[in-house]
């Protein structure tokens, strides 16, 4: 399996919801699997549910016995009354003494499973964040990160949740059951059958309530999507609704939604609801059987009235844990669709990696050739790039164009290796770029891609993300060459002003300037500009290109752009069309010719279609 | 990595400047208010029937459910008393009482949590269709994510309270209940076994502060960490591009382990509260075992009654602690609720006069007089503008960054108020008409085009719902994007995603026309884009913009010298004025600000910047 996108169950919001019943074993089963890598734990959360059970079941008896001391002496009159009383004291020493440790050993248990479920949630998320590192663009081009972040912190979230919130509990309950049943039966099997009568029926109902409110929330959390989709929206776009009158058309949309949303939720309360009731009435169904059937026995000399109370205990000792099961059913089916998501993801195998063998790039002079490359994102998918071949040498400048979608970003990324060719090759001074180790790779190539992004981060930390041990005097450097240096040294805190903090939102032209001081900050071999400047308006560009073309003189470097401004004085220019090369040459060269190239630059410099009268404004659409 | 991140900070002395993710807002506790807690009941109104009968409910599940012990208790006495038929008699009362209380927590709970969902989608509602009216510069001054966090956050902090709010009244009704039953049946042993509870109750109080707390850090190092591990997602391809990888993890790491510590910290906090309430269970029991037993031995009490007290003592906890928990709960509700109240206390300032009547059939024609303006009125943006655009004519408004040609258009269509002078729309003035009818007349296109998650053919029919698809192919045709619709994967019916990030800016442009078109509008505004559109597209939105402006009157923020160019009139603003207004030629050969504008920007295609405008980063939009 490479990285192909994920088709996970309930990923894709058009299909309905449902937990996958079939997966359910296997899924959960790799989660517990996560937990038992630390034996000592699952063995301490053992021990203290047992001894816990144990305590809790130690109740009933003591009880019963101390009531049956007291009724004793009721009965036969006050003949022995201190020694009455000395019992009475040993019950309650004793009922302390259970409370006490019923209340430690509970609490160890719970704690002990939320640690251990921690541990695991601690090793999911890492091995999660280092599995989204090594995967390859081709999966991250194919799957939201919005999705991404949902498996890492939602389904994270479920899994864990499983291990704490149905694993131990399942557990307590099992082994308090087992001890109730044991101590019940074997006091009276009669009154044992009634009293846990209500169990398999409670049982049933909660478990099903259980599952099908995991089922239900899904739906709703996908209902409820929608809904906040529509308000997001019209909030976003509130100028175009309001531009087109849309007040009415929207409120509707909204109700739509809305009353959706509220109708399912009024079937999801009833549900609950049932579920509920179903346990309520059984359990005092049980109840109501055991005094009576209890009590006929008493009165018949049968019983003693200590054993009655201590039947009546076991039964209110049971009623809350029982409540649990629908907890833990509820539990199963989410660590099921949730851990399925995310072992989807960190089963698969990253598409690009170091080849075995792999040597570091040796810096050597940098010439970067493409030679007959062939590429294609999907096998059987359309062609993208067709036998394109160049050489850029050390010093010199390749600039290429063409209209969107023939092809020039995917060249871009194809020479850090974020794809791999499918036909032809790559090379770096002669060597393979897929023969050297990656780090190496893109620690030599140095690309600006066209839509900047920044971290949520200080703006030095940002400049200087490629290289965060760079010296002061590089990052500055860097940030002159890109015209940005000014700006930022009149920034409430200069370099160290977050990016993004109130009043210093940065325009689009600045982001870019950000994101090509970043570029060239580790000082490159081969530096890649991938439109990188379209969104600086054409006086700052132009400073912008004489600051690279200094820090850049002894580069291979590639320009993409669709301003023919931004790459006419390349040393080669190559027009691309359909992934393929059309033309190429020099500026003067492809003017001459008078193709593609010639009727582009005759467009973009007729006035009417491209100058704009009034003012770069590009900068300000992002402002 | 052929280096370590360790070794890299050792090789050169210095510390990474690197960090990842940073945590969100923290919670708010608000106090008790009055006003706030009667606004939300205000919205109980409308369902006060379903009201009155949860609380009843909540009253009799609670009475019942105080009954059954005792009832237990009355049935185990009278069989030590071996009375047969007050055994019958009991047994029967358990039955009812079971029946009762199974019937009532039912309707209760069934009841309130309708009601609570019910009344939460009203005042989500009444916040939606509240924003839909309050004056666009609120909306500007407000962040949409904001917005959202109340519609949402805030939302669900109340509903939250409105669940648990009828459970509170149960709550409290089982503590008096089971209270005055334990005292009914035996003062004394009653009050020694409610001592416990003022323990209870005190160490809640000690412990509730560190726990919040505890809970607080929690929730904050996973934010920090989730947050974190957005940012890296989001950032994926950077952090590649970039060699990031080792060092982002190492950071990230980091956060993990916070939160790890800080999660268990707070299980540590929640989980010693069960042995507290346990060792209490276990001394109020040791108590009615003592001198209860004590008081069985000597007559003065029933065998019934102390297994009625063992049973009590089991279940008046509970009450406690969900009661603190409201406590949390509502604290929290508070804050939501001033926060939500905010919101729908935000005065509607542009509405509908009172009698206003529809724009109908009319002269499509646009006047200002003497308009002045201000989104601050201390601070005008327009100063006494004076003009008219004739039926069909084509205005261009050019001028530099802050010249206020965004607010004529805004102003046209009663975005906003004037402070002074009148905007008449086909000789009448703006505010004298319906808002709905005047923007069914007057079409605009915006600078950065807005589209809606759905088709291709829901986003250019939007509210225009009458119009076919026929219609919408014409549309789509007249201004060429039929072409490229028709070559994504599933035509007019593609989806588009979030904001059509599927498709370029450009042909994003082109299906707001159409939009338009499709609208059919007698008056156009049009806020030309200035994005840099790649020259291909740039050509077909050129051809369509002369559809869209054949046959109407239309106002244009202009950018392109093409667009200006083929303008009937051309205003030209600046700083609020209009300095000068006539065709392309008249202004050329004035020799004014246009004409400077004009030959400056035609110099090269290089130079598009205008030096007269300074450096427009720097300048704000209006």
């Amino acid at each position: 399996m490479t990285d192909s996108p994920p088709n996970g169950r309930g990923a894709s919001p058009s299909e309905s919801p449902a937990v996958d019943v079939t997966a359910m074993p296997l899924v959960l089963a790799r989660i517990a699997g996560l937990a038992f890598r630390y034996p000592g734990r699952v063995a301490l959360i053992v021990v203290t549910s047992l001894l816990g059970a144990a305590a809790s079941l130690a109740l009933p008896r003591l009880f019963g016995r101390a009531v049956d001391q007291a009724a004793h002496l009721l009965a036969q009159g006050s003949a022995h009354a201190d020694a009455a009383k000395q019992g009475l004291l040993v019950s309650a020493g004793l009922v302390i003494l259970a409370t006490a440790s019923r209340g430690f050993l509970t609490m160890a248990s719970t704690y002990y499973s939320e640690y251990l479920s921690q541990k695991v949630a601690y090793d999911l998320r890492l091995a999660f964040f280092q599995q989204l590192q090594r995967l390859s663009f081709g999966f991250h081009d194919k799957v939201h990160s919005g999705d991404l972040i949902t498996r890492g912190m939602l389904d994270l979230e479920g899994s864990r949740a499983f291990i704490q919130g149905a694993m131990q509990p399942a557990l307590s309950l099992g082994l308090l059951l087992g001890f109730a049943a044991y101590m019940m039966i074997a006091t009276d099997p009669m009154m044992a059958a009634i009293g846990l009568a209500f169990v398999p029926v409670a049982g049933v109902a909660l478990a099903r309530m259980g599952f099908l409110l995991r089922v239900t929330w899904l739906r709703v959390q996908e209902m409820m999507s929608g809904l906040t989709l529509t308000m997001e929206e019209n909030l976003q776009g509130i100028r175009v609704v309001r531009a087109f009158a849309g007040r009415r058309f929207e409120l509707s949309k909204f109700d739509t939604a809305s009353q959706e949303v509220l109708a399912f939720q009024y079937k999801r309360i009833t549900l609950r609801f049932r579920g509920v009731a179903w346990m309520m009435v059984s359990f005092n169904a049980s109840l109501g059987l055991l005094l009576w059937y209890g009590g006929r026995k008493v009165l018949a000399g049968e019983m003693t009235v200590g054993r009655l109370t201590e039947f009546l205990t076991y039964m209110t000792l049971l009623q809350a844990p029982i409540r649990q099961i629908a907890m833990i059913f509820n539990s199963m089916a989410r660590a099921t669709s949730s851990g399925a998501r995310l072992f989807e993801v960190l089963d698969l195998k990253p598409g690009i990696a170091d080849a075995p063998g792999a040597q570091p790039l040796a810096a050597g002079e940098g010439v970067l050739r493409f030679e007959h490359v062939d590429f294609r994102y999907d096998p059987g998918g359309k062609q993208v790039l067709s036998d394109i071949s160049f050489e850029v040498r050390p010093g010199r400048t390749l600039g290429i164009v063409g209209p969107p979608g023939s092809g020039k970003s995917t060249i871009a990324n194809l020479i850090p290796r974020f794809y791999d060719v499918t036909g032809g090759r790559i090379t770096i001074d002669g060597r393979d770029v897929r023969e050297v180790t990656l780090a190496s790779l893109r620690e030599y190539v140095g690309l600006v891609q066209q839509e900047a992004f920044l971290f949520d981060a200080s703006v030095g930390h940002n400049v200087a993300y490629a290289d965060p041990w760079a010296e002061d005097e590089r990052i500055v450097g860097a940030a002159k060459t890109a015209q940005i240096h000014e700006h930022i040294a009149g920034l409430p805190a200069a370099y160290e002003t977050r990016v993004g903090e109130r009043g210093v939102a940065l325009s689009g032209g600045q982001r870019q300037r950000m994101s090509i001081a970043r570029g060239v900050v580790p000082g490159p071999g081969v530096m890649i500009f991938d439109d990188s400047t379209a969104a600086i308006d054409a006086v700052t560009e132009r400073k912008v290109r004489d600051g690279l073309a200094k820090a850049t003189r002894t580069k291979a470097t590639v320009i993409i752009a669709h301003r023919l401004s931004s790459l006419m004085h390349a040393d080669e220019i190559v027009v691309l069309d359909e992934g393929r090369i059309v033309e190429r040459g020099s500026h003067a060269e492809l003017l001459a010719h008078g193709g593609t190239y010639a009727e582009l630059y005759e467009l973009q410099s007729r006035s009417d279609a491209a100058a704009t009268l009034d003012e770069p404004t590009p900068e300000d659409v992002g402002a | 990595m052929s280096e370590t991140t360790l070794d890299q900070t050792e090789r050169t002395g210095r510390k990474p400047r690197a960090s990842l993710g940073s945590p969100e807002g923290d919670d708010v506790f608000g106090v008790f208010d009055t006003r706030i807690a009667r606004r939300f009941f205000s919205y109980l109104g409308p369902h006060r029937k379903m009201f009155v009968i949860a609380q009843i409910a909540v009253l009799v599940s609670a009475a019942s459910q105080v009954s059954i012990p005792l009832l237990i208790g009355r049935a185990v006495d009278s069989v030590v008393k071996h009375d047969a038929a007050r055994f019958q008699q009991t047994l029967v009362a358990f039955a009812v009482m079971a029946g009762v209380y199974t019937a009532m927590f039912f309707t209760e709970q069934w009841l309130s949590q309708r009601l609570a969902q019910r009344v939460i989608f009203d005042i989500r509602r009444a916040m939606f269709a509240h924003f839909q009216d309050v004056s666009l510069s609120f909306m500007d001054k407000t962040h949409v994510g904001r917005i959202m966090a109340r519609l949402q956050g805030d939302v669900g902090a109340l509903q939250e309270f409105l669940e648990t709010t009828t459970g509170a009244l149960g709550d409290m009704v089982m503590l008096i209940g089971i209270a005055a039953v334990l005292l009914s049946m035996d003062v004394q042993l009653g009050l020694l076994t409610l001592t416990v509870l003022p323990a209870l109750i005190a160490i809640r109080a000690v412990w509730l502060p560190y726990s919040k707390e505890s809970f607080r850090k929690a929730r904050d190092a996973s934010s920090t960490a989730n947050s974190a591990l957005a940012e890296n997602i989001n950032g994926i391809r950077t952090v590649q591009e970039t060699r990031r990888e080792q060092l982002n993890f190492e950071l990230y790491a980091e956060k993990a382990h916070e939160n790890f510590r800080a999660q268990t910290g707070a299980a540590w906090m929640s989980g010693i509260m069960t042995p507290t309430v346990d060792v209490l269970t276990g001394l109020a029991m040791a108590i009615v075992i003592i001198v209860g037993g004590n008081a069985v031995i000597a007559g003065r009490l029933e065998v019934g009654v102390m297994v009625a007290f063992v049973l009590y003592v089991q279940r008046f906890f509970d009450p406690v602690r969900m009661l603190s928990m409201q406590y949390t709960i509502m604290q929290r509700a508070m804050a939501a609720g001033y926060r939500i109240f905010e919101v729908l206390d935000v005065p509607i300032t542009i509405k509908d006069k009172e009698g206003a009547s529809a724009l109908e059939s009319f002269e499509p024609t646009v006047e200002f007089e003497h308009v002045t303006f201000g989104y601050d009125p201390a601070r005008p943006i327009l100063h006494d503008v004076t003009f008219k655009v004739r039926p069909q004519e084509v205005v261009a408004l050019v001028g530099p960054t802050g010249s206020g040609k965004t607010s004529i258009i805004a102003l046209t269509h009663r975005f906003y108020e004037v402070d002074a002078g009148r905007v008449l729309v086909g000789g009448v003035d703006v505010r004298d008409v319906t808002l709905d009818s005047l923007g069914r007349r007057i079409g605009m296109v915006l600078q950065e085009p807005f589209l809606f998650t759905g088709t291709i053919e829901e986003n250019i029919r939007y509210n225009t719902l009458d119009a076919t698809r026929v219609d919408i192919v014409a549309a789509a045709k007249a201004v060429s994007a039929h072409d490229f619709i028709m070559r994504l994967p599933e035509g007019y019916d593609t989806k588009l995603g979030q904001r059509g990030r599927n498709i370029s800016v450009g042909q994003r442009q082109l299906i707001s026309f159409a939009r338009a078109l499709v609208a059919d509008p007698q008056i156009l505004i049009l806020d030309e884009a200035t994005a840099n559109i790649d020259s291909f597209t740039e050509q077909a939105i050129q051809k369509a913009l002369k559809v869209l402006f054949e046959g109407r009157t239309c106002m244009v923020i202009a950018h392109r010298l093409g667009t200006i160019r083929d303008a009937d009139r051309i205003i030209v603003l600046s700083q609020g004025r209009i300095l000068e207004q006539g065709s392309h030629d008249e202004l050329m050969g004035s020799g004014g600000l246009y004409h400077h504008l004009y030959t400056s920007a035609h110099a090269s295609f290089d130079d598009q910047v205008v030096a007269t405008t300074g450096d427009a980063e720097f300048a704000s939009r209006t």
